[in-house]
């Protein structure tokens, strides 16, 4: 299988804090890969190191085997790697469908030609399809500053789907979602992997969702690779079970 | 939304036609007044980009208008027509404020105030002690006013036209480009740079961008001021005037695409109307901005956006209320 993402010996340390320290991994073409692991282990800023918004102070990180260590996380996204955080980000001020195409547009030809360009960047139909497809038809033109938490999240994550990315790395995409949502997220998130081929990488604290939807399970504990294995095989391993799973 | 449309229509069309049918009624010095509200709400609309959109704080709109009015003045002075003087004006701006867009790129909030701050009084300096170029504190008199189309324009009203319509072509182009996918990426800078880098939008750019445009509007805001004050000298622009814009953008309303309009008149026009309050006027004025931004630190055009969105509001929760009580009885 082909490897999209490889990432080797990353570390990443805060003054005297290793808050990440020598993960590596790798990542195949068209799997859902969750990431578990104890509050405070690593999980976030591993995230950030691979995707350019902090730069390890070793190892590397290999997109299509191509080094992107440290590479802008603008020019990064445009190679077809997109996030969302683990805090809730979406523009408040601009309504949902802006939010969605502000996503897309600047995938679509040079910054000049945006600006000569149309509106919606040739973007709304697009956008009005993830909007239909995360169920916010509804909600189209208000500001997304006053949608619930819940269809923010979701807006959060149709957000990082807009540019037709193949590789998403999602943090605690279910953090705060209720449970009818959290089916219908799942569902989409399954969608797209399966219509699009689209990899991707999953932090989440909600076991069910992990063991349900992903591939592989990589355990983190204290910055360290601890486990890595089908979910099946992850919840088997004693290790696991005594650092995590077990209370 | 429609019936704010047809109100937004007609309060347009409203305005517009007083600022052209006004003047023919007004004096000399009335419309020099009008004349200065246009030119300096060229200058805030520049500024609300930079900082009312794109979230930049700059502290150096002034020292832009007075660049843009020094281009001018030495220009025409020199027997160079004014369209040659405004262009001049535009791109040293444009320029300036793109290099000025540097430190953006490090320091924030009221650190780049300090950076900015302290540009404005570098320009101010320059202005002053560079008399070769600017005549120092001597100044340039006799600006002259331009010829357009065979049309000299030495008149108050025609000036006054050039300077409505000059705000007129300012006010498309800047809404152009308000709701171009620029403008969308602008507010993304403004409400979450990070986010904003993790969809592709390249920040650095951007914020360049907005610095240079704001200040190449700062330029064109001076050309237009030296001819119609018809003398130069550096006392105008001092941080004082980046500090009287900033006003104008603040108390309009920052990120509202009118909020430099009302900004300008209430700083251009408020003097005037409490001039019978003589040595009180600034007092007047200092006490309504306070009151005003605590009371909405969005200004004037925040308390219309606030009744709005709570009116939009009312008649959503409404409409969600009966759209449940129709799937309730369905179901
Ligand atoms: N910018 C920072 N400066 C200093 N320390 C940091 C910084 N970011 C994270 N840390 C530290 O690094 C460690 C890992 O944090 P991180 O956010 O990656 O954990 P996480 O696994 O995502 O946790 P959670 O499940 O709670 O989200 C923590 O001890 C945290 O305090
Ligand atoms: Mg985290």
């Amino acid at each position: 299988m082909k490897k999209v993402l490889q990432v080797s010996g990353v570390t990443k340390r805060f003054g005297g804090i290793t808050a990440v320290g020598g993960v590596s991994f790798d990542v195949f073409e068209g799997e859902i890969l969750g990431i578990i692991g104890p509050n405070g282990c690593g999980k976030s800023t591993l995230f950030n190191c691979i995707l350019g918004q902090l730069m390890p102070n070793e190892g590397s990180v290999k997109l299509d085997g191509r080094d992107v260590t440290g590479m802008r996380p603008c020019d990064l996204n445009r190679l077809g790697v997109s996030r969302t955080f683990q805090l809730l980000q979406v523009f408040p001020q601009l309504t949902v469908r802006e939010n969605l195409i502000l996503s897309g547009q600047e995938h679509q030809g040079s910054m000049a030609g945006r600006l000569f360009g149309r509106r919606d960047a040739g973007l709304g139909a697009e956008a009005d399809k993830m909007i239909g497809f995360f169920n916010l038809g509804h909600l189209a033109g208000e500001k997304a500053g006053g949608l619930s938490y819940g269809q923010q999240k979701l807006l959060d994550a149709a957000m990082a789907f807009m540019a037709g990315p193949r590789l998403v790395l999602l943090d605690e995409p279910a953090g705060g979602v209720n449970l009818t949502m959290l089916e219908s997220l799942k569902e989409r998130l399954r969608a797209i992997n399966a219509e699009q081929g689209a990899t991707f990488v999953v932090i989440e604290h909600n076991m069910e969702f992990v063991m349900s939807l992903c591939t592989r399970v990589l355990v983190l504990a204290e910055g360290r690779v601890l486990a890595m294995g089908t979910p099946a095989e992850v919840r088997a391993n004693p290790e696991v079970v005594e650092a995590y799973l077990g209370h | 939304m429609n019936l704010d449309r047809i109100i937004l229509l007609v309060s347009l069309f409203v305005a517009t036609a007083v600022l052209i049918v006004l003047p023919f009624q007004l004096g000399r010095y009335g419309l020099y007044i009008l004349s200065m509200w246009a030119v300096m709400a060229i200058g805030a609309i520049g500024l609300n980009l930079t900082l009312g959109y794109a979230g930049q704080v700059s502290l150096a709109q002034g020292a832009f208008v007075g660049i843009g009015a020094y281009s001018a003045a030495i220009l025409t002075t020199n027997h160079w027509p004014m369209s040659v003087a405004v262009l001049v004006a535009i791109a040293l701006c444009f320029a300036v404020g793109w290099i000025l867009g540097y430190p953006a790129l490090r320091v924030q909030h009221h650190y780049l105030a300090f950076v900015t701050l302290a540009f404005s009084t570098l320009a101010y300096l320059v202005f002053r002690n560079e008399e070769w170029l600017t005549k120092g504190i001597y100044g340039i008199s006799d600006v002259p006013r331009p010829v357009l189309l065979g049309f000299k324009m030495q008149s108050p009203l025609r000036f006054y036209f050039l300077c409505l319509a000059s705000l007129g072509i300012v006010t498309l182009l800047v809404g152009w480009l308000i709701r171009s996918p620029w403008g969308r990426a602008f507010v993304a800078l403004r409400e979450n740079p990070i986010r904003a880098l993790s969809l592709g939008i390249d920040t650095r750019r951007y914020t360049l961008m907005a610095f240079a445009i704001g200040s190449a509007l700062g330029g064109v805001c001076g050309a237009l001021y030296a001819p119609l004050v018809e003398f130069i000298d550096p006392t105008p622009f001092t941080l004082g005037l980046s500090l009287n814009l900033l006003m104008m953008v603040i108390v309009g309303g920052a990120g509202f695409f009118a909020g430099p309009f009302l900004g300008a008149a209430i700083s251009v026009l408020l003097p005037e109307w409490l001039r019978f309050t003589e040595g009180y006027y600034l007092l007047i004025y200092a006490v309504f901005v306070m009151g005003l931004l605590i009371y909405s630190p969005t200004g004037l055009l925040g308390i219309l956006d606030k009744y709005l969105t709570a009116r939009s509001t009312k008649k959503a929760s409404a409409a969600r209320a009966s759209a449940t009580a129709t799937f309730g009885a369905q179901s």
